[in-house]
């Protein structure tokens, strides 16, 4: 059976070498300090993607990021890999999204693509780590999610199934396409980018990425669309700009400061509703959040 | 994240040489496959930016994934069950990465499915690679037998055999046996034509065979019964997938642990020839080992690095008498050596690179149409310049890095003994580049005939009008001097007219001839990059100076009547 994928990926500041200039004194991230990389655990998701097109011949690997105009970097470590196309949403609307404008535009564009048979996304990005995107998304779309993803065991008759890394152990759980599946970083690290693909695709760029001067090789783009990126505004996407960047994000940092985690005591929560409310209501009252 | 390609920048260095102009028009018959192959570089800047971003991922690959594997491998090694060959765990994975990564089948034309690179690049490769596990070089690199089978198999064999190796397939070359090392006019394996079956028929034994259970193999046989000597033996074709060939045992070895050197017993195996009959050894096999031996040599210039990474890495992190010893004039002395060595073999080798890129691109040329007297010329030119500077590459640089591994252990100390450094894995590694694929007796045997017919001094004396750099010019002129005492002691064995002490003095004038040459080529690098090479240009000279000095004056006390207190049977 042929699938039609979408991996969500993001560009992100390289945070696992941080240095003393990481942090800008507002507290917010100095990117210009930390090179730019692929997501790690969207990197895990682009590999059970690429997993799937093997298994799956005829299937289609599509890239989705959001970013300015050199997060188009993601789509062609995408292609290097073997994904099949990509697109970027990049407009300055779009600037500052906090989870819930990012999961809105990134929804919002899934629905102009058509939704897909897998949408995949590695679990949480290590600039926020808020692991919220993938179910947000997945809300939004009105579909099932799993999270958490090691492996993807298998995937036929309109049904996946996954082994999925929870506390203490794994479990194997079973879904319905079209789904939403976020990978761990504990799943297959990528395979690494492949000689003819880079050579095929190592001149594509999204048309914000085009110098005003006239490009080198730019009869080639002519004779090779797939060198010309999908890049989308978000007129493009008919989003509703309400929704998009920081007036679609009601989060607000208060303060960033330095924490040494001591977890002394641990508690288990269900996933039932009335636990969820409960704590909710603790964290309020004690200012951990709002 | 490591990656051994972007942290020695002296590999783009030598990438970005002048002649590879030239070697990309040839290489790519002035970029004919632009509009063929979605792949395929428009113009010179765009494939030297392929091979650019080709050799980051290998640097990263081999950073990444067999960097990291190496010292599993090492312990693991492959096993021997039922006839087959299993790899160790570390190898497939470094195998799988490889293959992802379309790194197979490099040099081969596009329409096999190969990435048609220069040699230079992909030899850079070849070093990357050995750096990180000089054991799966071993496997990874024996792609570049598809050479041979390129170059003197049929239309039909090459659309059969190329794209399986483009596709990850790997290949062995199966010459040594028991009774025929060095010597390979001894092969006995017999090929008999099965003429109820159309094809040839392989039994016997094969020993030390690298990769042995290989998808394909190259096969020297004894096709014509009732010789003894080179003219009977022709190159074959063994496919694993037919059967025949089982692996008896895996050596234990001191040292390449990942790659298995394997007993092969041949039992009827069907094969087919490659090229023509009787051409096996004296052509096709000489073909082969001088790819082989480019190999050798790239796969010793990573492990030499590799020892001089891990040397100065310890030296500077290693304190005593209250300081670090890289501080300390009898550990610096030793790591400078080091890395002259490692500065002017490479330059060796990828100059040799070079000729053998423009001869081979022009010979395969020459199968498409006919060359022009200019272009007949230029081959003939770089066909022999590759054929002197091979066994000088390959030579030398094993030595080199036998000599850095010795060192590189010298400046552990104790704990160079031990086995938790990498440094004991490199010097058990780097102990068979001078043996295999020729010894370096056997490299002063294929080199001797450029010393005594003047080809490697007439080299000396071109190098010597290339201009250099004001910084370099003292050193131009010493290297001038060195050449002269060259000239003196070549004229000194000549003039003896005594085979035995020619052979007994070749390996110093072997050693003479390629001193001068990596000095000038060494000197031509400080010109261009004084930033990276002044430093080695000038510990190199210093040293090869005395190296001159040292050999001129042994063969000029030497003698043909001293030769029987010598004489050990």
């Amino acid at each position: 059976m042929s699938l039609k994928i979408i991996v969500l990926a993001k560009q992100v500041p390289d945070t696992r070498n941080v240095g003393k200039d990481a942090m800008t004194a507002e507290g917010t991230v100095n990117r210009s300090a930390l090179p730019a990389i692929f997501n790690p655990e969207d990197l895990n998701a682009l590999e059970q993607a690429l997993r799937l097109k093997d298994a799956n011949p005829g299937s289609t690997v599509t890239m989705l990021t959001m970013g300015p105009p050199r997060a188009a970097d993601i789509i062609r470590e995408g292609l290097y890999r073997g994904a099949d196309n990509g697109y970027l949403l990049t407009d300055r609307a779009f600037a500052g999204a906090d989870t819930l404008a990012t999961s809105y535009a990134l929804a919002t564009a899934i629905q102009k693509i058509g939704i897909p048979d897998i949408i995949l996304g590695g679990r949480q990005a290590i600039d926020g780590d808020t692991a919220q995107v993938g179910p947000q998304v997945a809300e939004k779309l009105g579909l099932t999610q799993i999270t958490y993803a090691e492996e993807i065991l298998n995937c036929e008759n309109g049904r996946v199934t996954v082994r999925r890394h929870i506390d203490g152990g794994v479990e194997t759980v079973e879904g319905p396409l079209p789904i939403v599946i976020t990978v761990n970083n504990s799943a297959a690290p990528c395979r690494p980018r492949n000689a003819k693909l880079v050579m095929k695709y190592k001149k594509a760029m999204v048309p914000l990425e085009k110098p005003a001067e006239g490009l080198p090789y730019a009869e080639e783009y002519e004779r090779k669309p797939y060198l010309t990126l999908n890049q989308w505004s978000t007129a493009d996407i008919d989003a509703d700009l309400q929704q998009c960047g920081l007036s679609g994000s009601p989060t607000k940092v208060k303060a960033v400061e330095n924490i040494v985690f001591q977890a002394k005591e641990s508690r288990t929560l269900t996933a039932s509703d009335q636990d969820i409310d409960q704590l909710m209501k603790e964290l309020l009252a004690n200012h951990t959040i709002g | 994240m490591a990656n051994y390609y972007t942290e020695h920048p002296e590999l783009r260095y030598h990438l970005e040489n002048p002649m590879m102009e030239r070697i990309c028009q040839l290489k790519e018959r002035d970029y004919q496959d632009k509009d063929k192959y979605d792949y395929a570089p428009q113009d010179f800047a765009d494939v030297m930016d392929s091979y650019n971003r080709i050799l980051e991922i290998t640097g990263e690959i081999t950073g990444e994934i067999i960097a990291p594997n190496a010292e599993g491998v090492d312990a693991e090694g492959p096993h021997c069950a039922n006839g087959r060959v299993d790899y160790a765990s570390g190898t497939k994975q470094n195998m799988d990465a490889m293959v992802k990564a379309g790194l197979n089948g490099m040099t081969m034309p596009r329409r096999f499915g190969g990435l048609n690179f220069a040699m230079v690049p992909y030899t850079m490769c070849a070093e990357i690679v050995a750096a990180a596990d000089a054991g799966f070089s071993n496997i990874w690199s024996l792609q570049d037998c598809v050479e041979t089978l390129y170059e003197f198999g049929n239309e039909d064999q090459h659309s059969r055999f190329i794209p399986r190796i483009c596709a990850g397939e790997t290949m062995s070359m199966d010459l040594t046996e028991p009774d025929a090392g060095s010597d390979l006019q001894s092969v006995m394996l017999k090929a008999t034509y099965d003429e109820a079956n159309n094809c040839w028929r392989l039994n016997g034994v094969k020993r030390f065979i690298t990769n042995g259970d290989a998808d394909l193999h190259l096969v020297l046989a004894r096709s014509e019964e009732g010789t003894t000597d080179g003219r009977g033996l022709s190159m074959f074709i063994y496919d694993k997938r037919d059967g025949g060939v089982n692996v008896r045992r895996i050596e234990n070895k001191l040292g390449i642990h990942g790659s298995p050197t394997c007993e092969l017993v041949y039992k009827n195996a069907k094969a087919e020839l490659c090229g023509d009959r009787k051409l096996g050894l004296i052509k096709y096999v000489m073909a082969l080992m001088n790819g082989a031996r480019l190999g050798i040599a790239a796969q010793s210039v990573g492990l030499s690095q590799a020892a001089y990474n891990e040397a100065l890495a310890y030296a500077n992190d290693r304190r005593q008498f209250g300081k670090e010893i890289v501080h300390f004039p009898a550990v610096y002395d030793m790591l400078a050596i080091m890395k002259a060595k490692l500065d002017a073999g490479r330059a060796l080798l990828y100059q040799t690179a070079r000729y053998v890129d423009i001869y081979k691109a022009l010979d395969d040329i020459a199968r498409e149409r006919k060359l022009t007297p200019e272009e007949r010329a230029e081959q003939k030119k770089y066909s022999k310049l590759a054929d002197a500077f091979t066994p000088l590459a390959k030579g030398m640089n094993s030595e080199y890095c036998n000599q850095n591994a010795y060192d590189g252990i010298q400046i552990h100390g104790g704990s160079g003994f031990m086995l938790e450094y990498a440094c004991q894995r490199i010097y058990r590694d780097a102990r068979i580049t001078s043996i295999y694929e020729g010894t370096t007796q056997l490299q002063t045997v294929a080199a001797i005939r450029y010393v005594t017919n003047g080809l490697y001094l007439s080299v000396l004396r071109e190098y010597e009008e290339i201009a250099c750099s004001e910084a370099m010019l003292p050193y131009l002129e010493r290297v001038k001097a060195m050449t002269d005492k060259y000239e003196v002691a070549v004229n000194a064995v000549k003039e003896a007219q005594n085979q035995e002490l020619q052979d007994f003095l070749a390996r110093r004038l072997y050693e003479m001839a390629a001193t001068c040459v990596m000095s000038h080529l060494i000197i031509q690098d400080a010109t261009q990059r004084e930033d990276m090479f002044l430093r080695s240009a000038v510990v190199y000279i210093n040293y090869a100076e005395a190296e001159i000095e040292k050999h001129l004056r042994y063969i000029q006390t030497y003698n043909a009547e001293l030769l029987p207190l010598y004489r050990q049977a």
